[in-house]
């Protein structure tokens, strides 16, 4: 069984719906609250990033299940600049907002698996997993 | 550590009794059990969840807007709980640096090692304390075969790791000029080009330097931009700074130092320092250089290595134990003639 969905990024509305449905897709999948809300704002960080750097892109989900787990995945993918220096964005008190713990760091603690790809003027796909606990 | 789970029944229990009893020993029950979850990183969206279920628990018929807004309460938890997991581990990252920093400090202290030299009739007491791990603060000796002392003195303005840096280049330049240079305006000279070629016009070094032969006990010195020294005489009994014009190192590969000469008397002594002596600061007041060099002639009978460390002690108290700038004293007695 596999249950994909996708949310379009192309207005800030946008990211609330997509918010709504990892929330949606977590509380199905028998998340806590304290998760559901930390795969909220996960999506939320990332479907900003889409609407403020690229403009234009999409967050897909999926019900992954291995033998002894479920978990969601999450994959934002965008055709917009790209990133130069992954190594720095991955940095704690890189991102604008100062470092206040939130951007693509704060993805990667909010979730348990976290990858991402971009190549400079092409774009940029992360994808962020998280167990059922 | 033991991973620590977090006891639902505890907290509820806690909640309860304080609902109950509005006593205070509820509340110091609470601040023992912050203190525990902070000690296994518990984030704080996940205490208001144990909160809510407790809650719950307590009041089953729970109006659902309170339930409702205490998930509201939790979601804006969420950032707080991020900015807490990248305080601990910057704090990590922190003491990385402190003990990299550590092993830096302790290998610098071996590179710039000096030995003082002994000499007949000359007794000599040095130190040198940095403020913070690294000293920007250098020191030197040579002797010849002949006696004869070259002593170097330097300040690099700017502290830690980027001044320490540029002292083991002083030390490695200093350690690598001919035997035969040992004028002390030709040694400026020399420092001078390599720091010009190889320092960023952004850091400065000053750097005294002295000759003393031991023939007629005489000392050259040549100074750049460095603290002036002083020279006290025994006969007239008073001080005389020595004064000596030349650029700090680094500014142009054209300065030119003078050099200046003096003649040391039975009970002469020279006073060298940096300005983590001169500009020691008491409360907001920088002392002067009369009440520097007052207490260290209050000192000055005494042996010089005693002096010198006694004079250190005398500044450290007075600045409360907090030295502000690294701190290098040097004194040159001249015992018989
Ligand atoms: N999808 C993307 N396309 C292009 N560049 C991006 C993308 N996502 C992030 N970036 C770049 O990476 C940087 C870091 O992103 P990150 O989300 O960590 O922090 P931020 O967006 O700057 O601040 P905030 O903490 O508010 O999220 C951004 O400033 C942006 O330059
Ligand atoms: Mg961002």
């Amino acid at each position: 069984m596999e249950i994909k969905s996708c949310v379009k990024i192309r207005k800030e509305w946008d990211i609330v719906s997509a918010r709504q449905m990892g929330r949606e897709m977590a509380k199905e999948l028998g998340f806590g609250t304290v998760d559901q809300a930390r795969i909220a704002t996960a999506i939320s960080e990332l479907a900003r990033n889409i609407y403020l750097y690229a403009e234009d892109g999409q967050i897909d989900y999926e019900v992954i299940t291995e033998v002894n787990r479920r978990g969601i995945k999450i994959t934002a993918h965008d055709n917009g600049p790209g990133i130069e220096d992954l190594g720095r964005v991955m940095e704690d008190g890189y991102s604008t907002s100062g470092g206040l713990g939130a951007g693509l760091p704060g993805v990667k603690r909010l979730m348990n698996h976290f990858d991402l790809q971009s190549e400079p003027g092409k774009g940029t796909t992360v994808t962020a997993i998280k167990w059922v606990r | 550590m033991e991973p620590f789970r977090m006891d639902v029944n505890k907290y509820k229990e806690m909640l309860q009794k304080y609902l109950y009893t509005k006593d205070e020993n509820a509340l110091y029950q609470a601040g023992q059990f912050s203190k525990q979850t902070m000690r296994h990183n518990i984030l704080p969206e996940e205490i208001i969840n144990i909160h809510i279920q407790s809650l719950k628990e307590i009041y089953p018929d729970l109006p659902p807007t309170i339930d409702d807004s205490l998930n509201f309460l939790l979601e804006t938890m969420i950032s707080y709980g991020l900015a807490y997991q990248e305080f601990i581990s910057l704090r990590e990252k922190q003491t990385e640096l402190e003990s990299e920093i550590a092993v830096a400090a302790s290998m610098q202290q071996t590179l710039l090692s000096t030995k003082k030299p002994n000499v007949p009739g000359l007794d000599i007491g040095s130190i040198s304390v940095p403020a913070h791990q690294m000293n920007g603060d250098y020191y030197h000796f040579v002797k010849d075969r002949h006696q004869n002392i070259g002593i170097a003195i330097a300040d690099v303005i700017g502290k830690g790791v980027p001044a320490a840096l540029a002292m083991s280049m002083i030390k490695y330049s200093l350690d690598s000029l001919p035997e035969t240079m040992r004028n002390p305006s030709q040694v400026l000279q020399s420092l001078n080009r390599v720091v010009e070629r190889n320092v960023t016009a952004s850091m400065f070094i000053t750097m005294f330097y002295g000759w003393y032969q031991y023939e007629t006990c005489t000392l050259h010195y040549a100074s750049a931009g460095h603290e002036p020294g002083y020279y006290y005489s025994a006969k007239d009994d008073r001080f005389y700074e020595m004064k000596t014009k030349g650029l700090v190192l680094g500014v142009s590969d054209e300065a030119n130092y003078e050099q200046v000469k003096v003649q040391l008397e039975k009970n002469d002594t020279i006073i060298l320092f940096t300005d983590g002596v001169t500009e020691c600061r008491v409360g907001e007041r920088f002392l002067e250089i009369e009440e520097v060099l007052e207490v260290i002639k209050a000192h000055m009978h005494l042996p010089a290595q005693e002096a010198v460390d006694k004079v250190f002690r005398h500044f450290e108290r007075l600045q409360d134990f907090q030295l502000r700038d690294d701190f290098t004293l040097i004194i040159l007695k001249k015992q018989v003639s």
